[in-house]
């Protein structure tokens, strides 16, 4: 068994090799075949030749954001889903994929809710993996002891959340920013919230979210578009198509400046800052990426590194990104600092936001990062699991097809005076939120 | 970057070997060993230099400064100012790090493959040339402290581990903190770490390892032109430190603020470094599979579905470390449950296996896991890197690599059974319990303050 696997490997390896040497000065990225089952899953779809294995990736419009009036619906949802199916349990359901070898994943974050699987190609093992997938898919049990004992689990991880103050500023930060936008409550639910919980909540919710019409489809892997057509029609088959979910709502921007202090026993103060960024998709994307990326999303060279580590020793890690989602994400700064240094770091990142939104970047400093990330932009994509994950935001999302194709150009596109007016319009240093989790120094 | 060797130079190979899973051998004249695993797939590439240095070579005293070193690595030599190098890597699209084990020291780059010379002429001038500057040096300790109160001092789970490790080892030196205590960081000194530059930083102490797309001659000529002209250095082999034998159970407490229990436990285990019969060694690592090879495993079937006393439970254990090492359990107990039931819960589940064989069932399953994970596994050139570079550093070698599938497909359901009777006894055992304290700042007892715990 183990043996002809192995060896029909070593052959196809050795075959596509040479044709990959070849098309690589065709086209550096993948291209991605896009297609509607008939019930209205969408399916993005990339042949990957070279190992004999295939990964899917089936993302559902069914995140925290979904929760309404109780957080936690949905982690318990997508929780609850390997833990009991089409009369299977969850060990049954574990042994099942690990006979064969194939791993299952699950989660759920504020928009996406997933499923994920990997399995080797043939069939034998495929096969299987694939019906109990669609056992957890579409037959889910939501049985009552698991149930009890997975809500508990959930209970005792949003209790071990309060001894980390990276949770708990993180919490607080998507609360304070968002109000009373579904983004605000955090994905885990919290311990009065989880009291309200029943099973009904997950069944309805299950019922609603999880429908062909709310999926993006990613598959990956050594699969013709005929067999991977195949595959998930099998899957999808008996799944309702339901309708997709509803727009969130919009952001509104925070109307002025807050500072939060929580105090706790921590060496260490636990810094986030940051406002409501950007949306996927949102016009200036590109130009706050480049942005960001020299200001503090590159690590090394980056002002913030430079500024806070490299010249005053006073973080191991500051960053600053922009998380787009379905609606505006939030653009945050972060860092983590000795206690009695905090207010230090956080008057150097205030000046040198401010001055980065006045002057934007230096002509240099944005040539260093076009140059980083076009040339990086082979590493994105170097790995069926990336260009998996790749598929589903662009799936999911809905941006264009030819995403990968165009980003280089689109970065490249960009200059210092697109860079600093996107900067200026949408950034404002003077509405900053802040939340600072640490020991207050008397 | 941290992470968590029997050392021997290594006999000169005359010519380039190739071995059947595709890895490419050479060595220069001056004892470097060049690895070349060719990977098509994309135009990209990554680069490792390994070093038979970490956390386990160093004294009581100085704990912490192949970390702090790896630090510095990034300062500057006599031809780069401090940074220049990740510049350059940047500037060519590339990504770069470096990570610290107990076994190894070892830098990185991910880039493009037709900029790949780059890598190895900047890697081999930092190895030989580093200019350690003492202004430098002064704002980088503060950065390691920084990391060490993110990374152990802020999580009591780190801190529990620690501790841990700590008291499970009594003479080995795998009983330091890889990232060093705080007091060592403190009194750490440029010349601490220039004395250990000097020591280990040579060629015939490093492994380059390059995967992608690359071609296995062409690296060789890079590595002659740029590394082989390096000298080599006389390399003394670490104390061996072996541990002695434990004469019967260890236990330690650990008070911190948190809100959840913790429980490490850990057995003496041979590795396959000093192993007497490594078969052995293979049937350890399916031990921990059935314990914890995925969720249908027994710890959580049996603990966190059908008891119900575990909220995490988990099982692993290292056959590449390059000392004698642990057989770790982790898990928190439910709430209702103390950390004493979840301990005797596993204890439970040891005295099960080693009273009766794992099931046929149990043994395929793990084994079909390891059987694909091997294929899974060759969609990233880096994991593979990662595995020739451990190997090769350890002193066990990379070939390893290549034997592991086969070796765990001969491990009998008796064998799991045996090394489960001889090694989780409980005279081998150490038991760490984290304890809970209060959080709330206004209830915390007044003299106790915990925001200076490191004198600061």
């Amino acid at each position: 068994m183990v043996i002809n696997i192995l060896k029909k490997f070593v052959k196809i390896i050795s075959l596509s090799a040479l044709f990959l040497v070849m098309a690589q000065s065709v086209s550096a990225s993948p291209e991605i075949q896009r297609w509607e089952t008939s019930k209205g899953a969408k399916v993005y779809f990339v042949p990957s030749n070279d190992i004999p294995m295939v990964d899917l990736r089936i993302v559902f419009d069914a995140g925290s954001a979904r929760d309404e009036k109780i957080p936690g619906t949905a982690v318990m949802t997508n929780g609850l889903l390997a833990e009991g199916a089409a009369g299977d349990s969850a060990q049954v359901l574990a042994e099942k994929f690990e006979a064969v070898g194939a791993q299952f994943g699950n989660g759920s974050l504020k928009d996406m809710a997933w499923l994920s699987l990997r399995s080797l190609r043939d069939d034998k093992y495929l096969r299987p993996a694939l019906k109990n997938l669609q056992n957890i898919l579409i037959k889910p049990d939501f049985p009552k002891t698991a149930y009890q004992r997975e809500l508990e689990r959930l209970k005792i991880s949003v209790k071990a959340k309060k001894q980390s103050p990276n949770a708990i500023a993180s919490d607080r930060f998507f609360a304070e920013m968002y109000g009373d936008h579904p983004y605000a409550s955090p994905s885990s639910g919290t311990e009065e919230s989880l009291q309200k919980l029943n099973i009904r909540h997950l069944e309805s919710f299950y019922k609603k979210y999880y429908v062909a019409s709310n999926a993006v489809v990613s598959v990956v892997g050594q699969l013709t578009r005929v067999e991977a057509e195949e595959l998930v029609n099998t899957l999808f088959a008996e799944l309702p198509a339901g309708s997709a979910a509803k727009e969130l709502p919009e952001v509104l921007p925070l109307k002025q400046a807050k500072t939060i202090h929580v105090d706790f026993p921590s060496v260490q103060s636990t810094v986030m800052m940051g406002q409501v960024g950007v949306a996927r998709g949102d016009v200036d994307y590109f130009s706050l990426y480049l942005a960001n990326h020299a200001f503090g999303g590159s690590g090394f060279g980056s002002r913030l590194m430079e500024e806070v580590r490299e010249k005053r020793g006073l973080a191991y890690s500051t960053y600053s990104y922009f998380s787009p989602m379905h609606q505006a994400g939030p653009f945050q700064i972060g860092l983590q600092t000795r206690n009695d240094q905090v207010d230090e770091a956080i008057k150097i990142i205030r000046l040198e936001l401010d001055k980065y939104v006045e002057h934007g970047p230096g002509e240099d400093e944005l040539q260093d990062s076009l140059k980083n990330i076009t040339g990086g932009f082979p590493l994105r994509i170097d790995s069926n699991k990336k260009i998996t994950e790749y598929l589903s935001v662009i799936g999911f999302y809905d941006l264009p097809l030819d995403y990968l194709n165009t980003f280089v150009g689109n970065i490249n596109k960009q200059n210092t005076v697109t860079v600093k007016d996107a900067l200026k319009r949408r950034i404002d240093p003077q509405k900053m939120l802040t939340v600072i989790v640490g020991t207050k120094k008397s | 970057m941290l992470m968590g060797c029997q050392f021997k130079a290594s006999k000169p190979e005359m010519a380039q070997t190739v071995s059947d899973s595709g890895v490419h051998t050479f060595m220069l004249d001056n004892g470097m060993k060049i690895l070349v695993q060719p990977d098509h797939r994309s135009p990209v590439a990554v680069s490792q230099v390994w070093y038979k240095v970490g956390g386990s070579y160093e004294y009581p005293g100085v704990t912490g400064v192949s970390h702090a070193l790896e630090h510095m690595m990034f300062k500057g030599t006599k031809n780069l100012k401090p940074g220049e190098f990740s510049d350059i890597i940047a500037a060519n699209g590339g990504s770069e790090n470096a990570f610290t084990g107990k076994d190894y020291t070892a830098y990185f780059q991910r880039i493009s493959s037709d900029r790949l010379e780059l890598c190895l002429k900047h890697e081999a001038d930092r190895m030989r040339h580093l200019q350690l500057d003492e202004v430098e040096f002064k704002k980088e300790i503060e950065v390691i402290k920084e990391e060490r109160r993110t990374r152990t001092d802020d999580k009591p789970t780190s801190l529990t581990y620690e501790r841990f490790n700590a008291a499970a080892f009594i003479n080995s030196s795998y009983q330091q903190p890889i990232i060093g205590w705080m007091n060592d960081l403190d009194s750490m000194q440029l010349k601490d770490l220039s004395s250990w530059y000097a020591t280990w930083y040579a060629p015939n102490n490093a492994t380059l390892i390059v995967a992608g797309d690359v071609d296995p001659q062409q690296i060789y000529t890079w590595a002659k032109k740029y590394f082989g002209v390096l000298k080599p250095s006389i390399i003394e082999p670490p104390k061996p430190r072996k541990e002695v034998e434990q004469m019967g159970e260890r236990r330690i407490s650990v008070k911190a603020p948190a809100k959840v229990p913790y429980l490490i436990m850990g057995y003496k285990t041979p590795v396959l470094k000093n192993a007497d019969d490594t078969a052995e060694i293979y049937a350890l690592e399916v031990l921990a599979g059935v314990l914890d090879g995925g969720n249908s495993s027994r710890l959580s079937q049996q603990l966190i579905r059908k008891s119900e006393i575990a909220t995490s439970v988990g099982a692993g254990y290292d056959p590449y470390a390059r000392q004698q090492t642990l057989f770790l359990f982790d898990g928190a107990p439910r709430d209702g449950h103390s950390v004493t039931e979840l301990e005797q819960a596993i204890k439970k589940q040891i005295i099960n296996i080693q009273n009766n064989a794992p099931s046929q069932d149990e043994l395929d399953r793990v084994k079909a896991q390891v059987m694909a994970s091997s294929v899974y596994e060759k969609d990233s050139v880096f994991y593979q890197a990662m595995q020739l570079g451990t190997l090769e550093t350890v002193g066990l070698g990379w070939q390893r690599k290549d034997e592991y599938l086969e070796k765990i497909n001969q491990v009998t359901a008796e064998q799991v059974q045996t090394v489960a009777k001889k090694y989780l006894q409980d005279d081998r055992l150490t038991v760490a319990i984290l304890e809970p304290q209060e959080m709330d700042m206004n209830k915390r007892p007044k003299h106790k303050s915990v925001g200076g715990r490191h004198g600061h």
